[in-house]
C-alpha cells in the first residue's frame, strides 16, 4: 500500500519542482506551462492525501469500508476546472501581449524600470568621469597637444553615451505608447482579424 | 437551523450576471437597473443578517441539503455579517459611480457587456468567501472573485493593463496554489475540511504538524492580503485600472485575505506560536508600505502604497490575538474598506478634472473645484487618523490593545503604528499641498486630451464637471465613512462582541455541528 503512494509523491515532487522553475521564467507561455504542471502536482498531492485506494465510491455497490475516499476526487475535479479556465485566460493574455508588443514577456514594474534607468545613467557618468581622469593624466604627462586630442575623443564619447541613453528611453516610451493605443497596436502584427 | 437569507448574497449576483450575459449588450437601462437592484437588495440582506447574528448567534445554511461535516455549509457570524454589510455598501456605491463614469465616457474604457457581469461575479465570490464554512469553499470563493478580478484588471486590453495583469494573475495563481496545497495538507492531517470540525481535530494534532498547516495557510492568505514580504505585486498592478475598479480592488480584495487570516487564526489555531511572526510582519508592512508611499509622485500609486501600509494595522490586531486586538482589527477592516475605496474614487474625479493623477501635472485644484477638495480632504484626514474621524478610533482601539498586551514587542508595534500614522498624514498632506494648492495654470483647460507618460496607461480627457452620480456617490461614501464616528459607540461594542465570539469558538462550532 505504501508503494503507489511513494510513486505518487515522487511525481508530485517532480511536477511541483518543474512548475516552480518554469514560473520563474520571463515568457508568459512558459509560466503558463509552469502553472499547469504546478496545478497538476498539487492535485496529485490531494489525491495522495485521500488515503489508500479502494473500490469505486458508489453507494450500494460495495461496503463503505472498502470504497476509496470520494472527497479528494471532488476537490481535484473542481481544481482542474478552475485551472483550465485560468490557463485559457492566461493564453488569451499572452496572445494579446504578443499583439501589442510583439512578445509575451512579463516586464519589470515601473519602479524597477526607473531604478534600472537611474543605475544606467550613473554608470555612464562614472565611465565619463574615469575618462576625464585619463585625459587629465595624458595632459600632465604628454603635454597639451596630446591632452587636447584626448579631450576631443572624450567629448564625442560623452555625446554618444547621451545619445544612446536618450534613444533607449525614447524607444521604451514609444513602445509603451504603442502598447497603450489599441487602434495602433492592433494593425502592427496581425491586421484586423482579432478583437 | 437553515436561514434562507444566508446564501442570497452569493446566489443573487450570480443569477443577475447570468441574466445580463443572456440579454447581451442590449437595453442598457434595464441592465444597469438589474445590477443596482441586486446590489441594493444585498445591502438590505446584509443588514438583516447583522441584526440576526447579533441577536440569535451565527446563522447557517447547507445549500446541498446534507448536514454539516459532509455537506458544504455557509456560516455567517458577527464578523462576516459586519464585513459583508460594509462591503456590500461599497460595492453598491462603486457600481453607481462606474455607471456614471461609463455614461460620461460612452463606455469606451469599461465595456458594459463585460464589466457588469464580471463585477457581479466578483461580488458573489467576495460574499462566498466571507460566508464559507469549510476551507475548500473558501478556496472556491477566492477563485470566483479572483477570476472576475483578472477580467476586470485587464479590461480593455491596453498595454499597461496587460502588463500589470500578467504580474497580478501569476502572483494570485501562485497564492491559490499555495492555499490549495495547504488544503491538501489539512485534509491529509485531519480528514476533514469543515472549519468547525477542523477546529476540534486540529487541537489533537502534534504541534509541528499544526505549525506547518498554519504557515502554509498564512503564506497563501498573506499574498492575497499583501502583507510585507509578499506585497510587492500590489502597488504595481492596481493603479493601471480605471478608477472604479481600482477602488473596488483596494477596498475589498486585500480585506478578503485579512478576513481569511482572522478566521483561520482564531478558529483553527487559537493560542498559536506565530503571533511574534505576525507582529513583526505587521510592523514591516506598515513601515515599508508607508516609506514606499512617501516616495511616489502619482496619487494612485501613493494610495496603493498606503493601502499596503495600513494592512499592517489589521495584522497587528490579529497578531495580538487578544479580545481588544481582534476587536480593533475588525473595526479597522470596516473603516479601511470604506476610506480606501472613497479615496480611489476621489482620485478618479481628480483624474477627470486634472487630466492626470501625477502630482507634477496638478495644482490649484482647491480653487478650480472646491467640491473635489472637500471630497479629498475628509477621507485623507480619515486615513491619517485625525481625531473625530473613524481612522482615529480604529487606531486608538489598536493602540490600546497593544498597550494592554504590554510586551516589549507590542509596545514597539504601538510606536511603529504612531509613526506610520504620522507618515500617512505627511503623504496625504503632500498630495494636498501639491495638487490642491499652488499653481493653477498646470491644470489643462477642459476639453483637452491628455496622454500620460508615467506609464499608468491610456489617455484622459479633461472635463470641467463630473456626472452627478460620480460626485454624488463619492459624497455619499464620504458621508458613510464619517457616519462611523457617529455610530462609533454601538459599532465598537459590536466589534467587541464579534471578537469575543471569535475567541470563544463554541458559538461557531455548535452552530455548524449541533
Amino acid at each position: 500500500m505504501t508503494g503507489p503512494n511513494v510513486i505518487l509523491l515522487a511525481t508530485v515532487t517532480v511536477l511541483v519542482a518543474t512548475g516552480v522553475f518554469l514560473m520563474l521564467e520571463r515568457s508568459l507561455t512558459r509560466i503558463i506551462v509552469g502553472v499547469i504542471l504546478l496545478g497538476n502536482g498539487v492535485n496529485l498531492f490531494i489525491l495522495a492525501a485521500g488515503g489508500p485506494t479502494g473500490r469505486p465510491p458508489l453507494l450500494g455497490f460495495s461496503s463503505v469500508s472498502a470504497i476509496s475516499d470520494p472527497l479528494p476526487q471532488i476537490m481535484i475535479l473542481t481544481a482542474i476546472v478552475i485551472t483550465l479556465a485560468l490557463v485559457a485566460f492566461l493564453l488569451a493574455l499572452a496572445h494579446r501581449s504578443r499583439q501589442l508588443t510583439g512578445d509575451d514577456e512579463v516586464r519589470d514594474d515601473e519602479e524597477d524600470r526607473r531604478v534600472i534607468a537611474r543605475v544606467e545613467r550613473e554608470l555612464a557618468r562614472d565611465r565619463l568621469r574615469e575618462q576625464a581622469e585619463r585625459v587629465r593624466r595624458i595632459q600632465a604627462e604628454e603635454g597639451r597637444r596630446a591632452g587636447w586630442r584626448a579631450w576631443r575623443g572624450l567629448r564625442s564619447t560623452a555625446r554618444g553615451e547621451r545619445r544612446d541613453f536618450r534613444r533607449r528611453m525614447r524607444e521604451e516610451w514609444e513602445r509603451q505608447m504603442a502598447a497603450d493605443d489599441p487602434e495602433r497596436a492592433m494593425d502592427t502584427t496581425m491586421g484586423e482579424d482579432v478583437q | 437551523m437553515n436561514n434562507v437569507l444566508v446564501p442570497l448574497p452569493v446566489v443573487l449576483p450570480l443569477l443577475a450576471a447570468g441574466v445580463r450575459l443572456a440579454l447581451g449588450p442590449r437595453i442598457t437601462r434595464v441592465q444597469r437597473g438589474i445590477s443596482v437592484a441586486v446590489l441594493l437588495s444585498i445591502v438590505v440582506i446584509a443588514a438583516v443578517l447583522v441584526y440576526q447574528t447579533d441577536r440569535y448567534g451565527p446563522q447557517t445554511m447547507d445549500p446541498g441539503g446534507w448536514p454539516a461535516p459532509i455537506g458544504v455549509m455557509l456560516v455567517v457570524d458577527r464578523l462576516s455579517a459586519l464585513i459583508l454589510l460594509v462591503s456590500s455598501v461599497i460595492v453598491l456605491a462603486v457600481i453607481v459611480y462606474a455607471i456614471g463614469q461609463g455614461a460620461a465616457d460612452n463606455d469606451e474604457v469599461t465595456p458594459l457587456a463585460i464589466f457588469h457581469p464580471a463585477y457581479l461575479i466578483l461580488v458573489a465570490g467576495v460574499a462566498d468567501t466571507f460566508m464559507a464554512g469549510d476551507l475548500f469553499n473558501l478556496y472556491v470563493g477566492f477563485e470566483i472573485l479572483l477570476t472576475a478580478s483578472y477580467v476586470l484588471i485587464t479590461i480593455g486590453g491596453t498595454g499597461a493593463r496587460v502588463r500589470a495583469g500578467m504580474t497580478y494573475i501569476v502572483v494570485s495563481l501562485l497564492s491559490s496554489v499555495v492555499f490549495l496545497l495547504a488544503i491538501g495538507l489539512c485534509y491529509a492531517a485531519t480528514g476533514t475540511l469543515t472549519m468547525a470540525q477542523l477546529a476540534v481535530r486540529l487541537d489533537a494534532l502534534p504541534d509541528d504538524v499544526r505549525l506547518v498547516l498554519q504557515l502554509a495557510l498564512l503564506v497563501g492568505f498573506g499574498i492575497k492580503a499583501a502583507v510585507f514580504p509578499l506585497s510587492a505585486w500590489l502597488p504595481d498592478s492596481y493603479p493601471t485600472t480605471p478608477a472604479p475598479i481600482t477602488a473596488l480592488f483596494a477596498g475589498l480584495l486585500t480585506k478578503v485575505g485579512v478576513y481569511a487570516m482572522i478566521r483561520t487564526q482564531t478558529l483553527l489555531f487559537p493560542g498559536s506560536n506565530l503571533t511574534t511572526l505576525l507582529l513583526v510582519a505587521a510592523a514591516l508592512t506598515m513601515l515599508v508600505g508607508i516609506l514606499g508611499a512617501v516616495a511616489q509622485t502619482d496619487i494612485k500609486r501613493l494610495l496603493s502604497f498606503t493601502l499596503v501600509s495600513h494592512i499592517g494595522f489589521m495584522v497587528f490586531g490579529i497578531g495580538l490575538a487578544s479580545r481588544a486586538g481582534l476587536a480593533g482589527a475588525i473595526f479597522y477592516v470596516a473603516h479601511h474598506i470604506t476610506v480606501q475605496t472613497t479615496l480611489f474614487l476621489v482620485t478618479g474625479l481628480v483624474e477627470r478634472r486634472g487630466g492626470s493623477t501625477s502630482i507634477e501635472r496638478l495644482g490649484g485644484l482647491a480653487r478650480l473645484s472646491p467640491l473635489l477638495a472637500v471630497l479629498f480632504f475628509i477621507p485623507a484626514m480619515n486615513l491619517a487618523g485625525i481625531p473625530p474621524l473613524s481612522g482615529f478610533l480604529g487606531k486608538l482601539g489598536l493602540l490600546r490593545a497593544g498597550v494592554e498586551a504590554g510586551t516589549p514587542l507590542a509596545y514597539t508595534l504601538v510606536g511603529v503604528s504612531v509613526l506610520t500614522s504620522l507618515l500617512t498624514l505627511y503623504a496625504v498632506c503632500w498630495v494636498w499641498n501639491r495638487a490642491f494648492w499652488g499653481d493653477r495654470s498646470k491644470v489643462p483647460e477642459p476639453g483637452q486630451i491628455i496622454r500620460t507618460r508615467e506609464g499608468l496607461g491610456g489617455t484622459a480627457i479633461v472635463a470641467a464637471a463630473y456626472p452627478g452620480s460620480m460626485a454624488g456617490t463619492t459624497l455619499a461614501l464620504v458621508g458613510f465613512a464619517t457616519a462611523f464616528t457617529v455610530v462609533a459607540g454601538p459599532l465598537v461594542t459590536y466589534t467587541d462582541r464579534a471578537a469575543a465570539e471569535l475567541l470563544e469558538r463554541t458559538p461557531y462550532v455548535t452552530a455548524v455541528l449541533p
